[in-house]
């Protein structure tokens, strides 16, 4: 909402100065967004001074001045003024201005060779004077600090724009924020001064507002005038509009602009002589259409306000008019509808169109329905004095009569939100000033809602309008209490903040990356889980939500390797979606890293990047989380992003069903549909929701602490087994032989090649076997040893090898 | 002269001519292994008459521990010299690099999520969660903004479905309703996460961050919610003062309503919070509108309280001098890398917010 002091002073005396007033304005909830003049073409005009003048290297009647206009560097001007001296103070004017004199539009140029930034002005380019020998002199004394300066004051008056929260209909009008701001005590609210019209004869073209389901409009008032001459609007309407930088168009037109801004009543006006016989204001029939003001042509469903002759449809209630019936300069009969939309049925048509028009604004925030008739007056009054004409009787029809509101206002509520106290006379100073009628009962107030206020409703908006004219800075501030209802995270959470960090520690960076991707590259690894489609995506290439947070990451990583690094760590935790549902969502923590271990390292040798990297980071993250490494089951049924063979699921037991990680390479045809150029690429994936945590807090695992004393030993076997032979297996069969026993197994040797079954291979294990009760004996350990030999050879098929 | 005599300075002479630590060894062994002639003596003691023993075991022991004390110098000695020259060869240019290591981050946007939930937690709010997804019902209806309400405007929505049932969820509040509906007054929550709108420019991202918190009670009015928020605002720009400005304004769901200015100053081109006299918006509150109680069936009349929504990816821009908000979301290695934060960062009360 734009308006100017002056303006606003057409409505309400104040002693106080602008900046007071704005301040005013945001303390009472009207927050001021500027307070600033128009743009002026002469805002372009600068004081500068000429540093230095030489004679033009080819022209011997010019000059190559360098001018300081006040900013970092000096620009270069060629001048053909014989004053054009060093030190002068002059009037600059920079590329893109325009020349008073000649409306000509400055730009770059080469004058005889020579670039030339702008032009030095004479006092004739200027209009000041009609001296255009030389360029203007200024006075050194009185100019000499405004160098950089704008040259002309801009004394277009400053305009005020407001954000009007959707609440505040009343405030779209320039006498309601009057109104405002006299019940916050910075001024008189002055009070309406309709002019008196003189009326004669019947408003004899008919208005019928139809009695149906849906009927948008709720009453509709009007007047004919006949015999007006509608033409430019006078200097004092057309500058009021320009004022707040609304373009004057006809007196006619300009008037019910002006109403509409000044006392927030939008009207509209016919050329009565287009309508065909009568107004019947009626819902839309699906498939009507007409051309509306805007020059578009609507097509229109069903139930929609529209004001109809028997022609058909003159505009859409409330929201635009048509082009059928608008006024123009040659205009002599005009009906002045001033009229009363449900803002619900202005929502939903104007939705159903796109159209947003200054009246619709106002209408789908609710007018006053109260304005009609002084809507009328005050616009017919004005097209009277200003385009002549004889006014008819008004004509009101209504479908739907306007209920006041009232509140009983129990005073303490005030108090008991806000926690300050207001005496009950200044209460009711404020609530009158607003506009409402109260009467003073026991502990409450009886309140019947000013007109202009749909959305006062009940008690608490009441407390809202004490507050805010007295001004939030009276709440006092309590102290916060350190009462605590229930611990700070959940178990889920402090795991969500743990494998955060824990991952990052790894050497990854935590990235965040939006929701949403794009389809094509979500289908690598979307596998068989539902497109989830944004209706209305913010662009093509993020049209879906993700499947897989790898969407995002392969996208950033290829950026980034198009930076030129090779080795990049990346991660991000956050959800990935399944429907499209609320809940249709899972948190996963996703990680990859492409590249080389140990690039460019003098004692390090170089190597790509594999699976085994990648099973360490996300193995030792969940140890860290604290699952219990024995209980932990792998198996190679990956994603078909994973690299078949070299990819591996992890089951926090071996009876789960879901995976809580997967960890691997990538599978190559990934690298090849996204174009990505590295060393080797490794990716992992945990989820979060899947990882059962138990209820045990580790003040109760800290406190089960055993260990064994008695002598530690360690037997080495090495088993040739099928190739295909799983380690884990294995190494649980070895274990399975004696838990108690059997501390640690080790593999640290697997063997292909010679010497072995091409179908075998030979795998390596060291075992740690100690007694927490006793120290074994030899032939204790060389049972063990035979059990361990015999189990595996049974179980597996397997040969110690010898 | 006695056989131990002998013995001993047979083997003072020899052990003057030896410098190898082996022939010591073979020496010591000699003289106190298992047959050794030392051990030998010590033997044959039992089979002494009483008379002599005495004499023959003082000057057995004594000749024992002349050779054993001489014998473990040398060898102590032998070994000392034989690590110094070992030394002198296993010199290295410790200035050369060391071994691999990579450095991880945490992005700012968990780094001030870990912050802001450490300053809450402090003051006895605990973290709740909802869904990125939400229905049309509780981002809009439940907040006291039913369809055809101007409010929705407000929000450019992202929507998942024709009907426009399902969408992104345009802010946090959300939470509010879920957190509501499944349980019962007291509520004292925050609740940070993603937030989405069809909004993209230099200061608009169509995903974004906001902190959501919520206090209903009985007697919580806006004093607490003022108290709440300038303790709030302080701890988290880890300043002394702070300038906060309430202003009346409109959120469907509060009422009464208001935002909320920090007062800054520029120095430098640069944004410090705190005193200076220019107002910067950082978040909006107010009183749980009855509207919305009524709506997740906490009864107005008994329970009231505060809620607000403050974006967490401009207070991390705020704090940390961050200029550009889309940045946020692109993962630039070399950005990622600049104001990411050590992951062993963790904020908390006792180590301080930030170092």
């Amino acid at each position: 909402m734009k308006f100017t002091i002056d303006w606003l002073k057409d409505h309400f005396d104040s002693k106080l100065n602008d900046e007071k007033i704005i301040d005013k304005l945001t303390n009472i909830g009207l927050e001021v967004e500027s307070f600033q003049s128009q743009q002026s073409e002469l805002d372009h005009f600068l004081v500068a001074k000429i540093v230095s003048s030489e004679k033009h290297p080819n022209a011997d009647r010019l000059k190559v001045c360098e001018v300081d206009i006040g900013r970092n560097e000096n620009v270069k001007v060629v001048c053909g003024a014989p004053n054009a001296k060093k030190n002068l103070i002059t009037v600059y004017a920079p590329p893109g201005a325009v020349i008073p004199k000649n409306q000509m539009k400055l730009s770059v140029s080469k004058i005889r060779g020579v670039t030339s930034y702008g032009m030095l002005c004479s006092e004739a380019e200027l209009k000041l004077s009609n001296e255009s020998e030389g360029i203007t002199e200024l006075s050194t004394n009185k100019y000499k600090s405004k160098i950089g300066k704008n040259y002309f004051l801009n004394n277009t008056p400053k305009i005020i724009d407001l954000s009007i929260t959707p609440n505040r209909a009343d405030c779209l009008g320039v006498r309601g924020i009057a109104r405002d701001l006299a019940a916050a005590g910075s001024g008189k609210l002055r009070k309406k001064n309709f002019p008196k019209i003189k009326s004669s004869g019947q408003q004899n073209l008919k208005v019928k507002i139809m009695n149906e389901k849906y009927q948008g409009c709720a009453a509709f008032g009007s007047y004919l005038i006949k015999g007006v001459k509608n033409k430019e609007s006078p200097k004092w309407l057309k500058d009021k509009l320009l004022s707040i930088g609304q373009k004057p168009i006809s007196a006619i037109v300009d008037i019910t602009n002006y109403v509409m801004l000044d006392l927030n009543r939008p009207l509209h006006a016919y050329d009565s002589d287009k309508i065909d016989t009568e107004i019947v204001v009626r819902n839309s029939k699906k498939g009507e259409s007409f051309e509306a003001l805007d020059n578009k042509k609507y097509v229109l469903e069903e139930n929609m306000c529209v004001i109809t002759d028997k022609s058909g449809i003159l505009g859409l209630g409330g929201i635009i008019g048509g082009t059928r019936s608008a006024t123009e300069l040659g205009t002599k009969n005009i009906l002045l509808e001033s009229a009363y939309f449900h803002p619900k049925s202005i929502r939903k048509t104007s939705r159903l169109l796109s159209i947003d028009t200054d009246a619709k604004h106002r209408f789908e925030r609710g007018i006053d329905p109260n304005s009609i008739e002084e809507g009328l007056l005050v616009a017919a009054g004005l097209i009277q004095k200003l385009c002549g004409g004889t006014i008819s009787k008004k004509d009101i029809q209504i479908n739907k009569r306007f209920k006041q509101r009232k509140i009983i206002f129990p005073i303490a509520k005030l108090q008991s939100i806000t926690g300050f106290k207001v005496p009950e006379k200044e209460i009711g100073k404020i609530l009158d000033g607003l506009g409402f009628k109260v009467t003073k009962k026991k502990n409450v107030l009886d309140l019947i809602v000013p007109s202009w206020r749909p959305d006062i409703e009940q008690e608490i908006d009441i407390v809202e309008e004490i507050a805010r004219i007295i001004g939030y800075d009276k709440i006092e501030t309590k102290l916060p209490e350190k009462v605590r209802i229930k611990p700070t995270l959940n178990k889920q959470q402090k795991l969500f903040h743990f494998l955060q960090r824990s991952v990052a520690s790894k050497g990854y960076f935590e990235t965040v990356t939006w929701s949403f991707t794009d389809s094509k590259i979500n289908d690598l690894f979307k596998e068989d889980k539902k497109e989830i489609e944004i209706v209305n995506p913010i662009s093509s290439d993020l049209n879906v939500l993700r499947s897989s947070i790898f969407s995002n990451l392969i996208f950033y990583l290829k950026k980034n390797l198009e930076r030129d690094f090779k080795d990049i760590s990346m991660f991000e935790i956050g959800p990935i979606f399944i429907g499209n549902k609320p809940g249709d969502q899972e948190i996963v923590l996703a990680g990859l890293k492409s590249g080389l271990a140990s690039r460019l390292n003098w004692i390090e040798k170089e190597r790509k990047l594999d699976v085994f990297d990648s099973k360490r980071d996300v193995i030792q993250t969940l140890h860290e989380i604290g699952l219990d490494p024995v209980k932990i089951n792998i198996n190679s049924k990956t994603p078909n992003y994973y690299h078949p063979g070299k990819s591996g699921a992890i089951y926090q037991n071996s009876i789960d069903k879901l995976p809580i990680a997967y960890f691997g390479e990538i599978h190559p045809n990934i690298l090849l549909k996204a174009d990505l150029k590295t060393d080797a690429l490794i990716v992992f994936e945990i989820f979060l929701e899947r990882i059962k945590i138990g209820e045990d807090k580790l003040k109760d695992l800290k406190s089960k602490f055993q260990y064994s004393d008695f002598q530690k030993s360690e037997r080495d076997f090495a088993f040739v087994i099928d190739k295909n032979f799983e380690v884990q297996e294995l190494i649980k069969i070895i274990s399975d032989v004696d838990e108690d026993l059997i501390k640690s197994i080790r593999v640290f040797d697997v063997y292909e090649g010679d010497n072995i079954d091409k179908e075998k291979k030979s795998v390596a294990l060291n075992v740690t076997i100690q007694s927490s009760n006793k120290s074994l004996t030899d032939d204790d350990l060389n049972n063990l040893n035979k059990l361990i030999i015999s189990n595996v050879e049974n179980k597996t098929g397997a040969k110690l090898r010898s | 002269m006695s056989d131990i005599i002998k013995i001993k300075e047979e083997y003072l002479n020899k052990l003057k001519e030896i410098s190898d630590l082996k022939e010591i060894n073979q020496l010591k062994s000699e003289l106190f292994g298992k047959s050794g002639k030392i051990s030998n003596e010590f033997k044959k003691i039992g089979s002494i008459n009483p008379e002599e023993r005495k004499t023959i075991s003082s000057q057995l022991n004594d000749a024992k521990n002349e050779l054993h004390n001489l014998i473990e110098k040398k060898i102590n000695d032998l070994e000392i010299n034989e690590i110094n020259l070992k030394l002198k060869n296993e010199r290295v240019d410790v200035t050369l690099p060391e071994r691999t290591f990579n450095r991880g981050k945490i992005h700012p946007v968990s780094q001030v999520i870990d912050e802001i939930s450490s300053i809450f937690s402090e003051i006895g709010f605990s973290v709740e969660e909802g869904p990125d997804v939400e229905n049309e019902y509780n981002n809009f209806t439940a907040l006291n903004t039913p369809e055809n309400h101007p409010a929705r405007d407000m929000h450019d929505t992202f929507y998942l479905d024709k009907n426009k049932k399902f969408l992104l969820r345009t802010h946090t509040s959300p939470v509010q309703v879920r957190t509501m509906l499944n349980g019962k007054p007291p509520f004292k929550i925050i609740a940070p996460g993603r937030t989405y709108r069809s909004d993209s420019d230099q200061t608009h991202a169509p995903m974004f961050h906001q902190v959501e918190g919520l206090h209903v009670d009985k007697n919580i009015n806006m004093g607490h919610l003022k108290g709440c928020l300038n303790y709030f605002i302080r701890e988290f720009f880890e300043v002394d003062k702070i300038k906060m400005r309430f202003r009346p304004s409109h959120f469907p769901f509060t009422e009464p309503s208001a935002e909320v200015d920090i007062g800054y100053e520029l120095k430098d081109g640069k944004i410090i919070i705190g005193e200076g006299n220019k107002w910067l918006e950082i978040l909006g509150c107010g009183m749980v509108h009855p509207n919305v109680l009524k709506n997740v069936k906490v009864n107005p009349s008994k329970y009231q309280g505060y809620a607000f929504g403050i974006g967490i990816d401009r207070l991390a821009m705020l704090k940390y001098g961050i200029n550009d908000l889309r940045a946020f979301f692109e993962s630039d290695y070399r950005w990622l890398s600049h104001f990411g934060f050590d992951p062993l960062d963790v904020p908390s009360s006792y180590r301080g917010l930030s170092r």
